[in-house]
């Protein structure tokens, strides 16, 4: 199998190849699918615009006091004898990661799902460092061994099939073939439970921080998440700064909207909560527990009214799951930690525009994604934001703002703007443009790929308009 | 300036201005209403729909329906505490039987690779359960400590029918969770699983492949609740 490296900048070359790809057409197609289908029988019974319009407040009230409950959750996160470390960008907080690997004299480290270390890329920092960083949720424990980066914040494998999954197992870890699911399940299961035992450190993210308790919430189905919190004798959770929820009550409407928005599930196996490290007279668990909080890019995001709500998103993935662009060409595509609308909308801010200039247009705005939002992010507006601020028309508050202006686009819109708003000038300009209707180019770049390019028309519609009239005046005059 | 002064001082001094808090409305969370029986019925259905098993038994003949289930999935090792109800109950009834009892409450250094290879089933007891989820709620303690529900291939748990509750958030409110939480909270719903391989659902994936409930009734199961 071959293995790609791909980039936000090489989107357009990716996307072409994703299309021309039949296996990822029908893996993805098959997937989105029925992950649609799911969401809309589980939330059958709610009232499911009332529980998105909690979750949205929930969230809004969150960042709304956000450096306060930022603060809170240090605190009693400490009392609860959680050590709490900051990290301005991902170096920063793989180094604090590191660095508490390395105390613990730790060789071996097993992860659970989590997508601020992939935005970190820990793995490799941790790698770099002689610290072997292996993943224990299937689907990236199987990304992992076929050196690839997950493909969906919540399915990471879903982009491989069946065979590939068995070619993968097989080749990497001496796994008989097999297209038994359950086989290759538990070879993996049995792979990984050596690597749990032998594990100095486990590493988590967290789906909800709660500031009133101190407790970090983490959200999964197969045990993996508890396995790697609870048996190596230190658990590092990384996470966003914007994770934080004020109360303890927040966190039942966010973990009913979460499941459901994800996987069509009305809960996860496990909702693990974790308020501390092992007690005096506790057997098991680990002996620390350390929060790594991670801006990121987060704080310059919060700056500004439009893009915060950004920051709302509690990572479901339903965006991805109904986007028209998304479920044809995969999560690799988009060459981003996060894929699909969210992915659009958050990685310009984490790795410029001039990077991922090709994003925010790679929507159709058809909204699918706002209407699915859990938390009603409005999407699409913030695709348009986006697109403003690419040419250097929104308020320069994303880094590269203004990389795509083009001066001859400029001109272009300026010119056609001055043209609408000067009904002589119009008038001479489309009377001209039908005259030299001859003269428009046969090809406009990749537009003409798949259609014909337009030509002016030899009237133009008033003209057209006032003609019928004329010829059908009693028509004209009964209307007036 | 250090990383937090920095991100803090960032936030605080926000250019758009502060934020103002929305109040929220959590009735959508709550008054679901249902009678017990409606209850039981909803846990089970919930819980059984994700590969959960459930087992009902008068409160005083519990412990024989949990040697009925130990004898069916052949288990000859069980985890089990020592000070809880349930684990006195289930020691007194299985102490002359074939299964070995393994004491739950020592230190995992000492049995740790015993417990992930030979532990066959961990029996816990549950503070109570969630009707519209299906879920058990455990808080594990030293008696009953974290692993014992997940490392074994079986977990066999024990609820009384009247401990089951509407919802999640009615739960932490009514026991006031945000008062005192435990090191470690759990919610259970169904044994461990997986859908990565080509979205095909697997069970067992790395925490219990297998999931019994013995819901305990005060009365004879079917009369309490009919």
């Amino acid at each position: 199998m071959s293995v790609q490296t791909y980039t936000p900048q090489a989107f357009h070359r990716q996307a072409h190849d994703a299309l021309g790809n039949p296996q990822i057409r029908s893996n993805f197609r098959r997937a989105m699918d029925g992950l649609m289908d799911k969401r809309r029988s589980v939330f059958s019974e709610w009232d499911v615009e009332t529980l998105r319009e909690l979750g949205a407040n929930i969230r809004l009230r969150a960042l709304s006091r956000l450096p306060d409950l930022l603060e809170q959750l240090e605190a009693n996160c400490q009392a609860n004898g959680i050590r709490v470390h900051w990290a301005g960008d991902g170096d920063e907080a793989c180094r604090i990661v590191r660095e508490i690997c390395q105390a613990r004299e730790a060789k071996a480290v097993i992860k659970g799902k989590s997508m601020v270390s992939e935005e970190m890329h820990l793995n490799a920092h941790l790698e770099a460092a002689g610290i072997e960083a292996l993943e224990s949720d299937l689907g990236e424990y199987l990304v992992q061994l076929n050196e690839q980066t997950p493909s969906h914040i919540i399915m990471p494998a879903i982009h491989l099939n069946t065979d590939e999954i068995s070619d993968i197992l097989h080749d990497k870890t001496g796994t008989e073939r097999t297209r038994d699911v359950d086989a290759m399940t538990a070879a993996a299961r049995a792979q990984l439970r050596e690597r749990f035992m032998a594990a100095d450190v486990g590493i988590s993210g967290v789906n909800f921080a709660v500031a009133e308790t101190g407790t970090l919430c983490l959200v999964e189905n197969e045990g993996n998440g508890r396995m790697t919190t609870t048996v190596p004798p230190v658990h590092i959770a990384v996470t966003g700064i914007e994770k934080v929820v004020e109360q303890l009550r927040d966190v039942p409407p966010l973990y009913a909207l979460l499941t459901r928005s994800a996987t069509g599930q009305p809960v996860t196996t496990y909702f693990n909560m974790i308020s501390g490290p092992r007690r005096a007279d506790e057997h098991d668990g680990p002996e620390e527990v350390h929060l790594v909080l991670v801006d990121n890019g987060r704080s310059a995001i919060y700056q500004d009214d439009e893009l915060l709500d950004t920051l709302r998103c509690i990572r479901c993935g339903a965006c991805m799951n109904h986007c028209p662009v998304y479920t044809r060409v995969g999560g690799h595509t988009y060459g981003t930690t996060y894929p699909g609308p969210i992915g659009k909308i958050l990685m310009p801010h984490l790795m410029g525009l001039e990077a991922t200039r090709d994003l925010p247009s790679a929507s159709s705005l058809c909204g699918a994604c706002g209407e699915v939002c859990p938390v009603k992010i409005p999407i699409p507006d913030l695709l348009v934001r986006l697109r403003k601020e690419s040419v250097g028309e929104g308020r320069g508050n994303v880094p590269g703002a203004g990389v795509k202006r083009n001066r001859k686009e400029v001109f272009a819109w300026k010119s056609w703007q001055w043209l609408a708003t000067h009904p002589g000038a119009w008038r001479a300009g489309t009377g001209m443009a039908g005259k030299l209707r001859g003269l428009a180019p046969s090809t406009l770049r990749p537009w003409t790929d798949y259609r014909t390019a337009p030509k002016p028309a030899s009237t133009t519609l008033h003209a057209l308009v006032k003609r019928h009239r004329q010829d059908h005046d009693t028509t004209g005059e009964s209307e007036s | 300036m250090s990383a937090r002064e920095t991100i803090l001082k960032r936030l605080r001094e926000r250019a758009d201005g502060a934020l103002s808090a929305p109040e929220s409305d959590f009735s959508v969370m709550t008054g679901r209403g249902w009678t017990p029986a409606e209850r039981l019925a909803r846990f089970e259905s919930m819980i059984t729909a994700v590969h959960g098993e459930v087992h009902h038994a008068a409160r005083g003949e519990w412990t024989q329906a949990l040697a009925a289930v130990l004898r069916d999935k052949g288990v000859t090792r069980l985890g089990v505490g020592r000070e809880h109800p349930v684990a006195v109950e289930a020691r007194a009834a299985l102490a002359d039987g074939g299964v070995m009892l393994v004491d739950a409450d020592r230190d995992i250094a000492a049995w740790s690779r015993e417990q992930f290879e030979t532990l066959e089933a961990g029996l816990t007891s549950t503070r109570g359960a969630i009707a519209e989820t299906g879920s058990l709620w455990l808080w594990p303690t030293p008696d009953e400590p974290r692993r014992l529900s997940l490392v074994p291939p079986l977990h066999i748990a024990v609820l009384d029918a009247e401990t089951i509750e509407d919802t999640f958030f009615d739960v932490v409110e009514a026991h006031g969770w945000a008062q005192g939480m435990p090191t470690n909270a759990l919610l259970i719903s169904g044994p461990s699983k997986t859908a990565d391989i080509e979205q095909t659902l697997a069970y067992g994936v790395h925490g219990p492949r297998e999931l019994v409930v013995i819901v305990r009734h005060a009365d004879a199961p079917g009369q309490a609740d009919a």
